[in-house]
């Protein structure tokens, strides 16, 4: 190999290696880098001083201190993060994906993946096939990586022995012919010594195949972004005066030129491409890869997070789809919980509506499940609050992707691939009603809206509301308490305290309020709601005005004193599991519309502060 | 029809495929920020990286103008040459820059001579670059930094999470899945961008040639005062740098491969007069671009440390 040629005109291949802890990735990669001639004589210096201090390799220079980067990793001697490297020979050049191997870090495997065209799975000649290399290669599949390598590495400690390599290979191939890889090519080798690597070894005669790098430098990975069809997420508008409407993006696959009909996927709406615009002039065509902006022959309204395709070829647009998710957060994935969703370039709120099984990517078996927990893996049906155009993954990975983001943190929690739109979003259609919201306000004579009461148990939340609907009620005015325990009598019997179970809670009564608050009553409900999300989620069902959140803001202590039903002497000696302020947590509001602070004011006094509100806001 | 910007078609190349594949991904970058960002502003080094980086953000709104302004954070002791290309450069390209000096620091007399490397580059570049920052809110910072470049830089994101205070915790980022960028933040936390990760110091160079874009004359080869300073080679740009006994300043063929402030700032010597020379120079190096750096050197995670400050 030779480092020093030029970079002009070669293919790229991105690929990534994984294996479990200690299998020697790091030093693999350390091996490509130093005999392509890549490490630089003053890194080397460093790394040689490091060899003595951290170094596992004894007289020898650690390779893998060249590529375990950060300062906690190389005090561990671990990889706790995915570093990309970089290399190039004189056919191909390389950015390799080190990810790490410990099992808590899945995620960083699965996002060197996402780019990945191929993978080196690494497996330890002394230990064989491990749990570890199984879900590595099922979350290489998931993600859609079509070519595998199986790096049998150290091959070295195990005498050069065919036997040992035999085995290892038969024995992956009983898991990883299930995964539909296009290829796997099994290679002896060792990293360490440089055996197979980039040098043919002197030690295994009875290997017939590529080196390592051979290999990398002829599989041929070619995706066939280009001959997808046409797929283009608008990023930006670009409208820098009044003569000049362009919609700039990446071409996701597919190949664009001027003249071809196009629809943008979401409205329908439909046109024909004038011009493909770059600053070093207009193209005759632009292909998967390439950024650029599009003028149009109408006017169509096209806005930022909008997917253009060809009229003949659209992508599925629907709101309700089925997914495969990854979940890579600390705190579970819980059905129904509002997230935010990003494809493409548009973010859109969407909940898990249905987990349909959970999958053990050690045998691939499904089970059933209530929660996705860090890096497990999930089949789920999902509903977005407005519909969104995608393609499914395995058909179309730029457009079949998305991330799920927290709503309060903005940590990106989920990774999905879309496996097909549910019809039934396509078959159900809301049924005009012949009777108008705006009827049946007049009818009652004053405004619907819901009374949203949160606090702890014993917090008087309940106490409160039904003075304020007794009072409501003798001025006529048409409402219903919706109140926690009642609702678990009836409704919501089914559901006990888990958190799960507590989100299920609150968007079954929230749906129940909107179709009190449609029928025009004024609704109150009376729910601990410990959890800002699902509050939020219960929030989001209504028209600004008419959802107003009341924060009983009693101190614990205070609660715990009052204790008026023995729930908490109950939850302190140990006897409730998830008792809100005990065992679980209270999300305090942040933004609620009236805050009640009950050390200062009585239960009538709060009541009438409540019906102040409404006055205020000329609900009553 | 092509950009102003552009230098003329003679004087430029076409691009190989693998510049343009890098030229789109770091448009796409470069766009998302300015779709997703209500505040974002652009650091501009001076440096090669940086022209590159901008010449790219040039592209990305052609026939708009690059939608945010640049931000140069002066220490006072960049090279003159450097400052001189500063300002010609912006007026090129039609950007808003703002200068942005730790005045606070310049009071304190901080300098990298009489200071040390440390202390100056956390005064006048780590601190002043995070005053620049809240003093005009800035939401999302894009800088120039390569993964190539050092240890701690491969397994940078390129959209990379800085909680309130600009602290970067390298066990607390977003993972960066597909191409999916995640540009959500609370009030009071930032992104840092690097549209240029993926990116090698030849690509750098290749690319400069091939648009023909405007460098540094540091950047070439030709004879320079230059004293010998721990081994390394220092070029006196003005005389606040004082000569230590037993030093002598003589005339030298060198360039510089990376630029920062000149006393920290080490030369090799070379006789590469254009980029061609530069090119064919790099292709033959065996040395790091960051060996010349003296704010390095110290220890071999320091880089490391001072991210977790808040450099770039």
């Amino acid at each position: 190999m030779d480092g020093s040629q030029a970079s002009e005109d070669k293919t790229l291949l991105r690929f990534l290696t994984c294996g479990s802890v200690d299998d020697g990735k790091s030093t693999l990669i350390g091996r490509l880098l130093y005999d392509s001639k890549l490490i630089y004589e003053d890194q080397l210096a460093a790394i040689t001083r490091d060899s003595a201090k951290y170094g596992t390799t004894g007289e020898d220079i650690d390779l893998a201190l060249l590529v375990d980067g950060l300062e906690a990793e190389r005090q561990q001697g671990i990889t706790i993060d995915v570093a990309y490297r970089f290399f190039t020979t004189p056919r191909r050049s390389f950015i390799v994906a080190d990810t790490p191997g410990h099992e808590q870090y899945t995620r960083n495997m699965a996002t060197g993946a996402s780019s990945a065209d191929l993978a080196v799975i690494l497996i330890d000649a002394r230990k064989g096939v491990l749990i570890q290399t199984k879900r590595h290669s099922y979350i290489c599949s998931l993600l859609g990586i079509r070519h595998i390598v199986l790096a049998v590495n150290k091959i070295d400690l195990m005498g050069f022995d065919p036997a040992v390599y035999e085995r290892i290979v038969a024995d992956y191939m009983t898991f990883g012919d299930k995964l539909n890889f296009a290829s796997i090519t099994p290679i002896p080798l060792s990293a360490k010594m440089g055996d197979n690597v980039t040098r043919r070894s002197d030690h295994m005669g009875w290997y017939k195949g590529p080196t390592l790098v051979e290999h990398l430098e002829e599989v041929d990975v070619e995706t066939d972004a280009v001959s997808k069809p046409f797929r283009f997420p608008v990023q930006w508008v670009n409208r820098p005066n009044l003569d000049f409407r362009g919609f700039s993006g990446t071409v996701a696959s597919g190949i664009v030129k001027p003249g071809d009909k196009i629809a943008v996927a979401a409205s329908g709406k439909t046109s024909t491409v004038a011009r493909i615009v770059t600053a070093d002039g207009d193209l005759a065509e632009a292909r998967a890869g390439d950024a650029v902006t599009l003028t149009l022959a109408d006017e169509v309204d096209i806005a930022r997070g909008d997917v253009l395709a060809p009229t003949t070829a659209r992508p599925d647009v629907a709101d309700q789809f089925a997914a495969h998710v990854l979940w890579m957060a600390e705190e579970a994935l819980l059905p129904g919980r509002p997230y935010l969703m990003k494809i493409g370039a548009s973010y859109v709120p969407v909940k898990v509506t249905a987990l349909k099984h959970k999958i053990d990517i050690d045998t691939l078996d499904h089970f059933a499940a209530k929660t996705l927990t860090l890096n497990e893996i999930g089949f789920c049906n999902l509903s977005a609050s407005n519909p969104v155009a995608f393609d499914a993954y395995d058909d179309n990975r730029e457009t079949g992707a998305f991330i799920l983001i927290d709503r309060y943190t903005n940590a990106t929690v989920g990774a999905g691939m879309i496996s097909f739109a549910l019809r039934r979003s396509a078959n159900i259609h809301r049924q005009d009603l012949l009777v108008s919201r705006a009827e049946r306000e007049e009818l009652s004579g004053h405004k619907p809206v819901v009374l949203w009461f949160t606090g702890l148990s014993g917090s008087g939340k309940s106490t409160i509301a039904n003075l304020v609907e007794r009072e409501l009620h003798d001025r006529g005015i048409r409402s219903f308490l919706l109140d926690g325990d009642n609702v678990r009598h009836g409704l919501n019997r089914d559901l006990g305290f888990t958190d799960e179970d507590r989100v299920e809670n609150i968007r079954r009564v929230g749906e129940v309020s909107k179709l009190f608050v449609e029928a025009g009553l004024v609704v109150l409900t009376s729910f601990i709601s410990p959890f800002r999300a699902e509050r939020r989620m219960a929030r989001e069902l209504f028209a600004d005005g008419e959802f107003l959140e009341v924060f009983v803001d009693t101190p614990i202590e205070d609660c715990i004193a009052r204790d008026p039903k023995g729930l908490y002497a109950k939850a302190q000696r140990g006897e409730i599991a998830n008792f809100t302020g005990i065992t679980s947590p209270y999300e305090e509001p942040e933004n609620a519309e009236i805050v009640i602070k009950t050390a200062e004011l009585d239960a009538a006094a709060a009541a009438e502060r409540v019906l102040e509100a409404l006055q205020a806001r000329g609900v009553i | 029809m092509t950009a102003a910007f552009l230098a003329p078609a003679s004087e430029r190349q076409p691009l190989s495929d693998h510049l343009k594949r890098l030229q789109s991904e770091s448009i796409e970058i470069i766009r998302e920020v300015a779709a997703a960002f209500d505040n974002p502003v652009m650091l501009y080094s001076i440096g090669k990286d940086s022209g590159v980086m901008l010449h790219l953000a040039a592209k990305a709104f052609y026939p708009g103008k690059i939608p945010f302004p640049l931000l140069h954070v002066d220490t006072t002791w960049k090279f003159a040459d450097m400052i001189r290309h500063r300002d010609t450069i912006a007026a090129k390209y039609g950007v808003d820059l703002r200068i942005y000096t730790n005045e606070d620091g310049v009071k304190r007399g901080i300098n990298p001579i009489a200071s040390g490397s440390s202390l100056h580059t956390q005064v006048m570049k780590t601190e002043a670059l995070k005053q620049a920052l809240d003093l005009y809110g800035f939401d999302a910072a894009f800088g120039g930094a390569r993964r190539d470049e050092e240890k701690s830089r491969a397994k940078e994101r390129i959209f990379s999470f800085r909680s309130e205070g600009h602290v970067w915790d390298p066990r607390n980022q977003r993972p960066e899945l597909w191409r999916l960028y995640n540009t959500r933040i609370n009030k009071g936390e930032t992104i840092r961008v690097f549209p240029l990760s993926n990116w090698t110091e030849l690509d750098i160079w290749e690319y400069t040639r091939a648009e023909a874009i405007p460098i540094v004359p540091l950047y070439l080869a030709k004879p320079r005062p230059v004293v010998h300073r721990d081994g390394m080679l220092i070029m006196r740009d003005d005389d606040r740098m004082p000569l230590k006994p037993g030093e002598v300043e003589e005339q030298r063929w060198v360039r510089f491969r990376s630029l920062g402030c000149y006393p920290l700032s080490a030369a090799v010597e070379s006789e590469a007069e254009t980029l061609d020379d530069i090119i064919a120079e790099m292709r033959a190096s065996r040395t790091s671009e960051r060996q010349g750096r003296l704010i390095d050197v110290d220890e071999s995670a320091s880089m490391e440390k001072k991210k977790k400050e808040g450099y770039f």
